[in-house]
């Protein structure tokens, strides 16, 4: 089964290069129509089409060290649909991979996409796990993608999200994730929002291992009607859990952000720190910027590309 | 204190002759209601090295940028000249397009901005290793890193002064390039002075430190808004090392 000239289109309207996904291990869906799927040595892929949806499950086999990313390909290509996705992800103990996930939405009107993943790391398993959306110019979509996660011992899960091209319409971010012993964990999320965009992210660490560690970075910028609302959460439930949040967010125009990260600490001797940055661009960096020839609108860019690369 | 070979000075080159390239003249300034800068006048001429010296506190960094033309630092009084047009009235930018650039006392720190692109933002063709050769830092291991928080001081400063250099400016304005607290070394400042003044831009050298102001061709000193003493560098500094001046009317005037 092999179906990729309309993935290829996807890339190309979002400006992106395709990856090499046919030799890859990958998933590729449109809609509630699964295109291709492909298993390599050590990662199995299984994937099927419902009526309610697409549901996939991989697993990569323990020990496995998988050199080429696995590539995630969820699209739609027609004005209207939707797109529900359920993915299981399981790395077996010292398994070792990177997951690339295009979340791709070239003309949406009125559409949508779910996805509810779990996502299992047994002892020592490594994940580092990208996920890039293109949400079109519209606006009119809505996405919603959940994780829960959980790390046993020594397991590394290393998560960036990333929607700076285009619109973002509606976007719910919700991810949770347990971090077991000695375990680690760091969320990413780079967000560019304008027009009457909304976004709402909350993340979520339980640093429940003892020497767990955790970090929630968060990168928004705003301008237009857009709205933002952040939520970043860690908790130290255990000796040695050390954990921070960091939230940097820039507004401009109307625009309005909220953001609140949210520490607990359960256990005396875990300690969490966080730090928050919201506001219009810092008027130092901007006039650095401007005495090197930049025109304030520029220099704004400039600033707002870096914090979101 | 350390006496340091003045590499620039150069006797049989009389300042007067060379055109003004920068011109203050009767500069008031005040912040938060109170009088930093009281009529101050200042000439630099094109190509040379000029020291300006005062001590902590006396406006220094506060004529810097109302000369580069900063929000928060425009003067209540006063005209400044640049290559014989006034330039007051324009935001920073156009200054800077004029050929004005300020390398800050402590300069920003930018996320996800990579050195070699900062460098490249006042020109897209510049050769950032070079650059970064001059100011002492490798290419190899810098070029690629962030503008941001994981520089120290002293790495952060060397980059404002490559980025200075990658402009080619008429006139550089450096403020207390020096001072901070991982100390720039002299020499390699002086090598950035000696490659700015080879493409022949102007350098105003902001300092409280008399050895660095010691470099320059001529000099300023700079006390009670107003400058107080100015010339040849040598006589400027015997002034500036007594400790007292005119308008400080025998007290001591730098601390
Ligand atoms: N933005 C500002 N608002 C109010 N006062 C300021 C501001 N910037 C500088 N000053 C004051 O102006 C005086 C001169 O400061 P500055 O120009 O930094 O001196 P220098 O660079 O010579 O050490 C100081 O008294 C300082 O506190
Ligand atoms: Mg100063």
């Amino acid at each position: 089964m092999s179906d990729f000239e309309p993935l290829y289109d996807l890339f190309a309207t979002a400006g992106w290069t395709p990856p090499p996904i046919p030799e890859a291990a990958h998933v590729v869906a449109y809609g509630h129509r699964l295109a291709s799927t492909q298993s390599l040595a050590g990662v199995r892929v299984e994937a099927e089409a419902t009526d309610t949806g697409i549901e996939a499950r991989i697993t990569i086999a323990a020990g496995t060290r998988v050199a080429q990313p696995i590539h995630l390909c969820f699209g739609l290509y027609q004005q209207f649909g939707v797109q529900n996705v359920h993915l299981a992800l399981t790395l077996e103990p010292r398994a070792d991979a990177t997951v690339w996930a295009h979340c791709l939405f070239a003309t949406p009107l009125a559409a949508r996409h779910a996805m509810q993943a779990e996502v299992v790391l047994m002892e020592g398993a490594v994940l580092r796990h990208q996920e890039a959306h293109y949400h079109g110019t519209s606006g009119d979509i809505q996405v919603i993608p959940h994780t829960r996660a959980s790390l046993e011992k020594d397991a590394r899960y290393l998560a960036d999200f990333s929607l700076i091209r285009g619109r973002v319409g509606r976007l719910d971010i919700d991810y949770s994730v347990n971090v077991g012993e000695a375990a680690e964990a760091e969320l990413t999320s780079r967000i560019y929002g304008f027009g009457s965009d909304a976004i709402r992210i909350r993340e979520q660490l339980k640093l429940d291992g003892q020497g767990a560690r955790g970090l929630v970075k968060t990168r928004v910028a705003v301008r237009d009607d857009a709205r933002a609302e952040v939520l970043g959460m860690v908790e130290g439930n255990a000796a040695g859990a050390r954990g921070h949040v960091d939230c940097m967010e820039i507004v401009r125009d109307r625009a309005e952000v909220s953001a609140v990260p949210e520490v607990r600490v359960r256990h005396p001797q875990a300690k969490v720190t966080h730090e928050a940055a919201i506001g219009s661009v810092d008027s130092r960096q901007l006039e650095t910027l401007m005495a090197r020839g930049l025109a304030p609108e520029e220099a704004v860019d400039l600033i707002v590309r870096g914090m979101l690369a | 204190m350390t006496a340091w070979p003045n590499l620039f000075h150069r006797p049989g080159h009389p300042d007067t002759g060379k055109p003004v390239l920068l011109g203050v003249a009767g500069l008031r300034l005040e912040l938060e209601g109170k009088r930093i800068l009281d009529g101050l006048d200042l000439e630099l001429l094109s190509g040379e090295i000029h020291g300006l010296l005062g001590a902590n506190g006396s406006g220094k960094s506060s004529l810097a940028y109302a000369i580069m033309g900063c929000e928060d630092y425009r003067p209540g009084a006063g005209e400044i000249t640049f290559d014989g047009r006034r330039i007051d009235g324009l935001p920073m930018h156009e200054r800077a397009r004029l050929g004005i650039t300020l390398a800050w006392q402590e300069p920003a720190r930018f996320e996800g901005l990579a050195i070699r692109d900062y460098l490249r933002v006042a020109n897209p063709k510049t050769d950032v290793e070079s650059c970064l050769k001059r100011v002492g830092l490798d290419p190899d291991e810098y070029a690629a890193r962030a503008v941001d928080k994981t520089l120290s001081g002293g790495e952060r400063k060397r980059v404002e002064l490559a980025a200075v250099l990658a402009m080619q400016p008429k006139l550089a304005i450096l403020d207390e390039p020096t001072a901070g607290i991982d100390l720039l070394s002299l020499d390699a400042l002086l090598a950035v002075i000696e490659a700015l003044r080879a493409a022949g831009s102007t350098v105003l050298l902001i300092t409280h430190q008399a050895e660095v102001a010691a470099h320059a061709d001529r000099a300023s000193q700079l006390c009670g808004g107003r400058i107080v003493c100015r010339g040849e560098t040598a006589s400027v500094l015997e002034h500036y090392r007594k400790r007292v001046c005119k308008r400080c009317d025998g007290r001591t005037c730098h601390v």
